[in-house]
């Protein structure tokens, strides 16, 4: 194997500089080779384990800037609140890429937030939540990424402005935010449950969008998973939730949502869609299925929301007159929509969100559901932009939130200029 | 000169219905697939969102999805001692323009041909002798059979998820259905749509005059439906925007709700719109073609070699393109000999509109869908005698009525004023209680020797290629059919309650402003004999056998129905004998 050997040399070199931790690394290749899991170039389980988990982390989303064609070469754009972070070249290319990195440092970089030479990585690469994943898991994902094609395409992640450009700080973040450790598995519950929160919690961070953050970006753990706002999407509460999140789903519902972007309900835009056809479309149905397990059992929040709209409200008269001609030709007089294709407005809890971003903006600006192998036919909604004024958007979208049996905080027309204003200005 | 492009397995010209029926099933042979289509890109929610899919000025007057006599047109004449002059802005017929085709605004009316249609001369001339024909009529038999297509409509019919009544299953006649249609070896996917007023009130008085009416075929769906490509179509809300216009609530079958999402998923797929093939190359021996030579909108042109061409443009432009590419004999009217432009065909419409006591009857005509309807197809084919009558063919007719659009449906009695207060107050008086059915009388027409398409002598397009001539008028056969059939059909109407019935009879010359249907067929048409057919019964041309034709262009006459369901038979029935039987052998299929 004439490619191995130099790697190897290059570990070797890389661990003679730091003599204690080469110490470690001696250590776990042993305990890795008892194990089975040393990367070996040929071990095709380990590398196929590797590609799974690479797509169920969905590593792509970031590394892989969308038909560039060049797997994993980074240079994606990711828009954080506190500026832009790229995506880094973690393809084997050994001066632009990973292919220098031992595999002490790629576990590092992905457990600790720690990259080559030590240096602090920003969370917008989800290491809070791949701390949890095992060392064979994180073996397997580079064993996996040793198999791509090496691409030589420097990218300077750090475009942030100051003061967030200082990576040093990032110390102080974790020391705020970031609990480091595998994830460790309730015995009281079920095997399928703790393979749940492991992808949930862990590879999947599905907490890095649905989750609140704090001033400082950190995860707002007592309200975990229930709802956020990031690049003009709200990311729905996905706790058990009866009111707001997926209380009103089945395990099937949400293995159907998972694997095909729709379910009889709704039908998933925007980042979801994004996630939904490079990660969790192409995940197992047993894991899909441990994932649902576990959102079911998350209790949510309680209490519902205080004011709502009568349906005496004038803009309920409005409004409805408006879904009529409008609206109903597709999802219905009775909001109930056409299971699989057009979304039932009366069954979903994103239209009847605290936080009616999401509603707002695919009304303002259309939205395509996503196409997959199962559900391939995506359709899409048109924009109403210009056909309806903001006064009549919050008429209409205040019936579909107050109708059917549900009921929702008001919707003023600012926050629908707000919302046109911000469309306006990503165009 | 053309720049090449890499080689691909098979190109497809044009990408609507056809050639995507073509590019599914070639691409799951695992064929590297490239269609190159002339017009635009076009998908519901951009081109025909809700939000203005029923603008009929921009949809219906202004030809929106429309091909714009600027790209190209055609000369028109309909005697072949006249001079053809450019058609300036559509009339007769609409061609369509861009990815989905005529299957983005056809209204979905999915019918089957009769098995004798198949067989249309041995047929009649068993049934009345050879001289019962007029001497210059110049129909054939297809080459292939009901039976041989059976299953092919079935599968066109899945596809889209025709709603629909069976009359014939497996031989049985079912009660409700078309009794005069081959037996089918399965019900619709989907039942019928629903009838409104107008139409059960037809289908009553067809029944008290002892017709047997039926639902008519409709691609527009009764209820939410997914094909077998996994493809979801929803409800049809009777909108009555249909014909000449794309749909945006997913509700009409289009390739773009049926197919192509399923094809664009595929990485052996690939497409270029704006794109217009000029010629099919053919090498030095003219028995092969290499590929397709095709200008973008640069004006730059390009070379696309493919071991397999697919041709898939609107029937009229193939005749073109094989016109001038030099494939196959030009059809000569005078000496008889040729093949390419030979037998074109278009339909013979008319309708008889009923007007009715506006106190008594309201029909609320704006709840329509582009295929709803009450039929008979008592005067179709030869379901009839036509032995007294001294014409052959016919049609099915019934109250068709596809739309009450404001702009459109202004129906008034006649000797009513054009305009005016009188005609102001004549068009409210009769809104809600008028039948215009339409296409109403949806008759046949067969071929001729005088009837045909050439090149221009005179008159080119853009590219400074000459303009497709067309040559048409009706014969005494056609006029004769249609006279008989709108009076069997006012007779219904008239029976409805009507107090007065305006019959619109199909006269002639032929006018080319005057809107019948796109229906045009022929003019490089399927056969036996190379020396009277362009294409074997494969649709695969008899001098290039790895080029095979789709569409209508291979109907050697027309029937009395819509011609999508039969085209698109034909077109899975062709790409069955490419998978099966060309691929593993590729030659001739058929040795003449």
């Amino acid at each position: 194997m004439p490619e191995e050997l130099p790697r190897r040399i290059a570990c070797v070199a890389v661990a003679s500089f730091v003599v204690a931790s080469s110490l470690v690394a001696v250590g776990r290749a042993q305990t890795n080779e008892q194990e089975g899991t040393r990367l070996d170039p040929q071990n095709f389980v380990q590398i196929e384990r590797g590609r799974y988990l690479t797509v169920a982390g969905d590593c792509a989303s970031c590394h892989t800037v969308p038909g560039s064609g060049q797997p994993f070469a980074g240079g994606r754009s990711i828009e954080t609140p506190f500026g832009v972070v790229v995506g880094a070249n973690i393809t084997p290319d050994r001066e632009t890429g990973i292919g220098a990195w031992s595999d002490e440092t790629f576990v590092s970089a992905l457990r600790e937030g720690r990259g080559h030479g030590g240096t602090l990585l920003y969370p917008a690469m989800p290491y809070p939540y791949y701390t949890k994943l095992t060392e064979r898991h994180a073996l397997a994902i580079r064993a996996y990424l040793n198999t791509v094609k090496p691409v030589h395409n420097a990218v300077v992640s750090n475009k942030l402005p100051f003061p967030f450009d200082v990576r040093e700080a990032m110390a102080g973040w974790n020391a705020l935010y970031f609990k480091s450790g595998e994830f460790k598995p309730d015995t009281a519950k079920s095997a399928e449950w703790n393979r749940g929160a492991y992808l949930v919690e862990g590879l999947g961070h599905c907490g890095a969008c649905h989750t609140p953050k704090t001033t400082l970006g950190g995860d707002d753990k007592a309200h975990a998973l229930q709802g956020y706002t990031l690049q003009g999407w709200f990311a729905p509460n996905i706790t058990n939730d009866n009111e707001r999140g997926l209380g009103g789903w089945s395990i099937a519902d949400i293995v159907s949502y998972l694997k095909s972007g729709h379910n009889a309900v709704t039908a998933s835009t925007g980042i979801m869609a994004e996630e939904i056809s490079l990660s969790s479309s192409q995940m197992t149905d047993a894991d899909l299925r441990a994932i649902a397990t576990y959102l079911k059992d998350l209790p949510g929040q309680t209490g519902s929301s205080a004011a709502t709209v009568s349906a005496s409200d004038p803009t309920m008269a409005a409004g409805g007159a408006i879904y009529a001609d409008e609206c109903s030709a597709c999802h219905g007089m009775d909001g109930k929509g056409v299971p699989y294709l057009f979304p039932s407005l009366a069954q979903s809890s994103n239209v009847r969100s605290t936080d009616p971003t999401s509603l707002i903006r695919v009304l303002i600006e259309g939205a395509r559901s996503v196409a997959t192998g199962g559900e391939p036919t995506g359709p899409g909604m048109p924009s109403f932009a210009w056909k309806l004024n903001d006064d009549q958007v919050a008429a209409v979208l205040n019936y579909i939130r107050n109708s059917w049996g549900s009921s929702a905080l008001p919707i003023n027309a600012n926050q629908i200029g707000q919302a046109r204003a911000l469309a306006a200005r990503a165009r | 000169m053309a720049r090449k492009l890499p080689r691909k397995d098979a190109a497809i010209i044009g990408l609507g219905w056809t050639g995507s029926i073509l590019a599914q099933d070639l691409t799951d042979e695992d064929l590297d697939v490239v269609a190159i289509e002339r017009g635009p890109w076009r998908d519901a929610p951009t081109d025909f969102p809700t939000t203005y899919d029923q603008d009929e000025l921009r949809y219906r007057f202004r030809h929106e999805l429309f091909l714009r006599p600027a790209q190209t047109t055609f000369t028109f004449r309909n005697k072949m001692d006249q001079q053809a002059l450019p058609i300036r802005s559509w009339g007769a017929f609409m061609p369509m323009n861009g990815v989905g085709g005529g299957g983005v605004h056809w209204n979905a009316e999915t019918w089957r041909f009769l098995p004798s249609d198949f067989v249309l001369k041995t047929h009649l001339t068993q049934r009345y002798g050879a001289k019962f024909l007029p001497e210059d009529m110049t129909i054939q038999d297809w080459g292939v059979t009901y039976d041989d297509l059976e299953r092919h409509y079935d599968q066109f019919e899945y596809l889209c998820g025709t709603s629909g009544q069976a009359g014939n299953l497996n031989g049985k006649i079912i009660e409700g259905g078309n009794p005069f249609e081959g037996p089918r070896s399965r019900p619709y996917p989907n039942p019928p749509q629903a009838q409104p007023f107008s139409y059960t009130l037809f289908a009553k008085a067809a029944r008290e005059l002892g017709y047997k009416p039926f639902p008519q075929p409709s691609g527009n769906m009764s209820q939410a439906y997914v094909n077998p490509l996994g493809v979801r179509l929803g409800p049809c809300t009777y909108c009555g925007f249909c014909e000449w216009f794309g749909c945006g609530n997913y509700s009409k079958s289009s390739p773009q709700t049926t197919i192509l999402p399923v094809l664009l998923r595929k990485s052996n797929f690939a497409y270029r719109t704006e794109c217009e093939v000029t010629r099919i190359n053919v090498d030095p021996s003219g028995k092969r073609a290499t590929g397709v030579t095709f200008v973008d909108t640069s004006g730059d042109e390009w070379e696309q070699p493919a071991d397999l061409v697919i041709l898939a443009a609107f029937s009229i432009f193939n005749v073109q393109l094989l016109l001038l590419s030099g494939i196959g004999k030009p059809y000569d009217p005078v000496a008889n000999q040729g093949v390419i432009g030979r037998n074109f065909t278009h339909q013979t419409i008319s309708q008889a509109i009923g007007f009715f006591d506006k106190d008594k009857f309201n029909f609320n005509p704006f709840i329509a869908s582009g295929s709803i309807g009450m039929c008979i197809d008592e005067f179709n084919g030869d379901n009839f005698d036509h032995g007294p009558l001294g014409f052959v063919g016919g049609g099915y007719m019934g109250q068709v009525q596809t739309n009450g659009r404001p702009i459109q449906t202004t129906p008034v009695p006649p000797d009513t004023p054009r305009w005016g207060a009188r005609w102001k107050s004549a068009v409210r008086d009769n809104y809600l209680s008028t039948v215009t059915p339409g296409t109403g009388v949806h008759g046949s027409f067969y071929s001729y020797r005088d009837v045909y398409l050439d090149l221009d002598p005179l008159y080119r397009d853009h590219l400074g290629r000459p303009l497709v001539r067309i040559t048409i008028d009706f014969h005494d056969n056609e006029i004769k059919q249609n006279a008989f059939l709108t009076d069997k059909f006012a007779e219904i109407i008239k029976a409805m309650g009507a107090k007065q019935v305006a019959k619109q009879y199909r006269k002639r010359p032929y006018h080319v402003t005057q809107y019948q249907t796109t229906h045009l067929c022929g003019g490089a048409i399927m056969g036996t004999d190379p020396s009277t057919s362009a294409i074997n019964r494969y649709l695969q041309s008899w001098d290039v056998p790895n080029l095979f034709v789709m569409g209508a262009t291979a109907f050697p006459q027309n029937a009395g129905y819509n011609p999508t369901g039969t085209l698109a038979a034909l077109a899975y029935w062709s790409a069955e004998a490419i998978r099966t039987q060309y691929l593993k052998n590729p030659g001739p299929l058929v040795h003449a």
